[in-house]
């Protein structure tokens, strides 16, 4: 699950992480008060941040809600020194409008959260992440001296200026790595015995919070000499939900597609895509494997969709009125291996499922397994719009040519 | 021979009475698994179809029935303290069917493990998030529906449940058995990679050909190819799932992701290729390209034995087709696939003429 900036920086506060001071808020209403409060805390120079999920976004464009056309105002984050009220402008052309960055894509995200921060005079940026690393399952501390700029770029042009150091799950980090770190960052001095106490807080903040990915993009050395995060981006592990009951509430459901949490809602692992052929699959290799197969039948995939393992009529037809709501879909293909599941049963579904949706698009559907010889017969038979298919083979091109009827 | 687990295998179920295990130890019983005991704390002393007998502790299963392999079918939030305690129990070989376990639980897990193989043990752990291993004929320990299997000499390699149902349903539809199939599951952290089940299959000298079936994320698959690529003298067959995924997307598996640009399907593939790996494009034709493979080596084998073909050329042609594999490939997977019509064709005719 991915937070936002301002939720991040305020699980690594309690973690004795320093990070750059802010308030968030949700309407310009709010505006006012945060920057009362923050002054009252010392803070006299201001940034405005948009909080979506994705980054690029002080090299980002605003648009117009109500008009894609128009351009409101370039960057999705900026620096304002004392001047409050070109501030307050700024953050009301934000709220409520598009910010496009290179990693949203053309559609955008719209920006429902503002982060009214501490502008900071700094005179270093680094970079510092945590995360696995899957080959040798350890979790791995990557530091570098090219801060601000994106990691992968840094990795693909200069790798030698990444730092990286693997900790043992058992032992935990240890001084001599978290020294190691530091004096690859080239620092000293303050900065060194701070970055010892930052390091070490911020890899306990990693472990306790269940994070998949602790990304500090810049960490900065203030005029000052202080280090802290400026910015902080928190994945967390989907898995461990389970044991974090407060991560429910961190959820922005704004930023996921409707469809996807009304997929979640029916316990449905949807994911939609731009294709024009809807796919219902059990299992999420096979998942994969069906939506690669569209695309060389000549189409596009319109959704990943794994039904679980237990396919019954019911999630059959849940499923359905999923991958209809999406208007591009011009045919759908049914790929259910049956193994424990029975081919038949899940016929009887597809087939009252939609019957009870009245189904107008093409559906081939492949059941193969258990049963499946009496399901082929449950499916020629029902009448409706339903294509049987035999192999995988036999299903892509029943695709193709439905694909072509419609066309 | 297979690898991993035979008819002797005496298998532990942890997790025995719940509602999972319950079913497949059952459906493992009734392939013909030799299950011996099981594990669920509290319930020591039942038994279980009245002839199991349920333990309290792996430590005390072990001792009294002398099980040693484990299949775990307990919920996520215990998962990794039941593959400890496989393993502390003594149990050498640990199959992990449980999926949804926190990534943090399995890192420390699996350096566990690690730490106590470089003590001179040697454990294996299986999954988790996997439907297990199964040798045809002999024994089942997972999830996987039995009889689409066929006992014979092909080893599958899967980070999928249900994808590699597909494929070795395809394999035993044209007659190709298999020796061994491993689910190694789709997280990102697995007791056993890519790399280890091929060495396993690159040992076993009843494996004939090698089908891997990846997916996107990580580098598993590369890993494996490069190995390949050094030692391994057997045909291998390898499709990647996900090669329409988005980047940054957990497709379903919560190892299958795009992250960074890296562990994209593309990228495995071309690895693949590269390393000698015959690599399909489309799921539908991994059967027909193992059948080619195997045509072709036993074509190879048969001009050998009439000493026609001298080492040199053999390894000439091996160099040229990693060349421009991609295209070989496909007019090699059409050639056979019009043969396995024809032969269907007439079946068919036979049986109408019946």
């Amino acid at each position: 699950m991915k937070i936002h900036e301002y939720q991040a920086k305020e699980i690594l506060k309690k973690y004795g992480v320093p990070v750059q001071d802010g308030i968030a808020i949700r309407s310009i209403g709010e505006f006012d008060a945060a920057i009362e409060t923050l002054r009252s805390r010392g803070v006299t120079q201001f940034v405005v941040k948009s909080q979506i999920h994705a980054g690029g976004r002080g090299k980002g464009t605003v648009f117009n809600k109500n008009n894609r056309q128009e351009v409101l105002v370039e960057g999705g984050v900026k620096f304002f020194g004392g001047n409050v009220e070109k501030a307050k402008d700024f953050a009301s052309k934000l709220l409520g409008n598009i910010l496009v960055t290179h990693q949203t894509g053309a559609e955008g995200k719209e920006v429902g959260t503002l982060f009214i921060a501490e502008g900071l005079d700094y005179k270093k940026e680094l970079y510092l992440g945590i995360l696995l690393d899957r080959s040798n399952s350890k979790n791995v501390i990557m530091a570098s001296t090219e801060g601000g700029v994106e990691i992968e770029k840094v990795a693909a042009e200069t790798p030698e200026k990444i730092i990286k150091v693997w900790v043992d799950p058992l032992a935990g980090i240890q001084s001599y790595q978290a020294r190691e770190l530091a004096f690859g960052l080239n620092l000293k001095g303050a900065a060194f015995k701070d970055f010892i106490k930052f390091i070490t807080a911020l890899y306990k903040a990693y472990e306790e919070t269940d994070a998949s990915l602790l990304e500090i993009n810049p960490l900065i050395i203030t005029n000052d000499d202080r280090i802290l995060a400026l910015d902080a981006k928190v994945n967390l592990d989907d898995n461990s939900d389970y044991r974090h009951k407060d991560y429910e509430a961190l959820r922005d459901l704004n930023e996921e597609d409707p469809l996807e949490v009304e997929a979640s809602k029916s316990n449905l692992n949807y994911i939609k895509l731009d294709g024009n052929v809807g796919c219902m699959v059990n299992g999420a290799g096979l998942a994969m494997g069906t939506m690669d197969l569209i695309k060389l039948a000549g189409a596009e995939p319109a959704n990943f969709l794994d039904v679980g393992g237990s396919a019954s009529a019911e999630t059959v037809e849940n499923g359905f009125k999923i991958i209809l709501s999406d208007p591009n879909v011009k045919a759908i293909l049914i790929n259910i291996f049956g193994g424990i599941v029975r081919c038949d049963r899940v016929a009887n579904g597809v087939v009252q499922a939609s019957h009870n949706l009245k189904i107008n698009i093409p559906v081939v559907v492949r059941l193969q397994g258990t049963n499946a010889e009496e399901a082929r017969i449950i499916i020629a038979e029902s009448g409706l719009n339903l294509i049987p298919a035999d192999t995988l083979k036999d299903a892509a091109e029943k695709v193709t040519k439905a694909m072509k009827v419609n066309a | 021979m297979s690898i991993l687990a035979n008819k002797k295998s005496k298998v532990l179920v942890q997790g025995i009475t719940g509602s999972e295990g319950t079913f497949h130890t059952t459906q493992m019983m009734e392939y013909g698994t030799n299950v011996v005991a099981g594990v669920t704390p509290g319930k020591g002393g039942e038994l279980f179809l009245e002839k199991v007998p349920i333990f309290n502790s792996v430590k005390t299963a072990v001792m009294k029935t002398g099980a040693d392999v484990s299949v775990i079918f307990v919920p996520p939030g215990f998962a990794a303290d039941a593959i400890m305690e496989a393993v502390d129990g003594g149990i050498n070989l640990v199959v992990c069917i449980t999926e949804g376990i926190p990534a943090k639980d399995m890192v420390k897990v699996y350096n566990y493990v690690q730490s106590l193989n470089r003590d001179g043990r040697s454990v294996r752990f299986i999954g988790p998030n996997c439907p297990g291993i199964i040798t045809p004929g002999e024994a089942k320990i997972g999830i996987m529906p039995g009889f689409i299997h066929m006992k014979g000499r092909v080893g599958v390699i899967s980070r999928s449940g249900t994808l590699t149902y597909e494929a070795v349903d395809q394999l035993t539809k044209l007659g190709i058995g298999q020796s061994t199939c491993i689910g190694i599951g789709g997280d990102p952290v697995i007791g056993t990679r890519f790399i280890d089940a091929i060495k396993l299959f690159h040992e076993d000298k009843d494996t004939d050909a090698i089908v891997m079936i990846g997916e996107i994320g990580g580098s598993a698959e590369e890993e494996a190819a490069l190995f390949i690529k050094k030692y391994v003298k057997k045909p291998v067959i390898g499709f990647i799932a996900g090669q329409t995924a988005p980047p940054g997307r957990r497709m379903g598996h919560a190892g299958a992701i795009i992250a960074g640009g890296k562990g994209t399907a593309a990228e495995k593939m071309k690895v693949m290729r590269e390393c000698g790996i015959h690599v399909v494009e489309s799921p539908a034709n991994i059967g027909i390209a193992v059948k080619a493979a195997l045509d072709k080596n036993k074509a190879k084998n048969k001009a050998k034995a009439k000493g026609k073909t001298k080492d040199k050329s053999g390894k000439k042609s091996a160099k040229k087709s990693v060349k421009n594999s991609g295209k070989k490939e496909k007019k090699l997977i059409d050639k056979t696939a019009k043969k396995v019509k024809k032969a269907e064709n007439k079946i068919k005719k036979a049986k109408k003429k019946k």
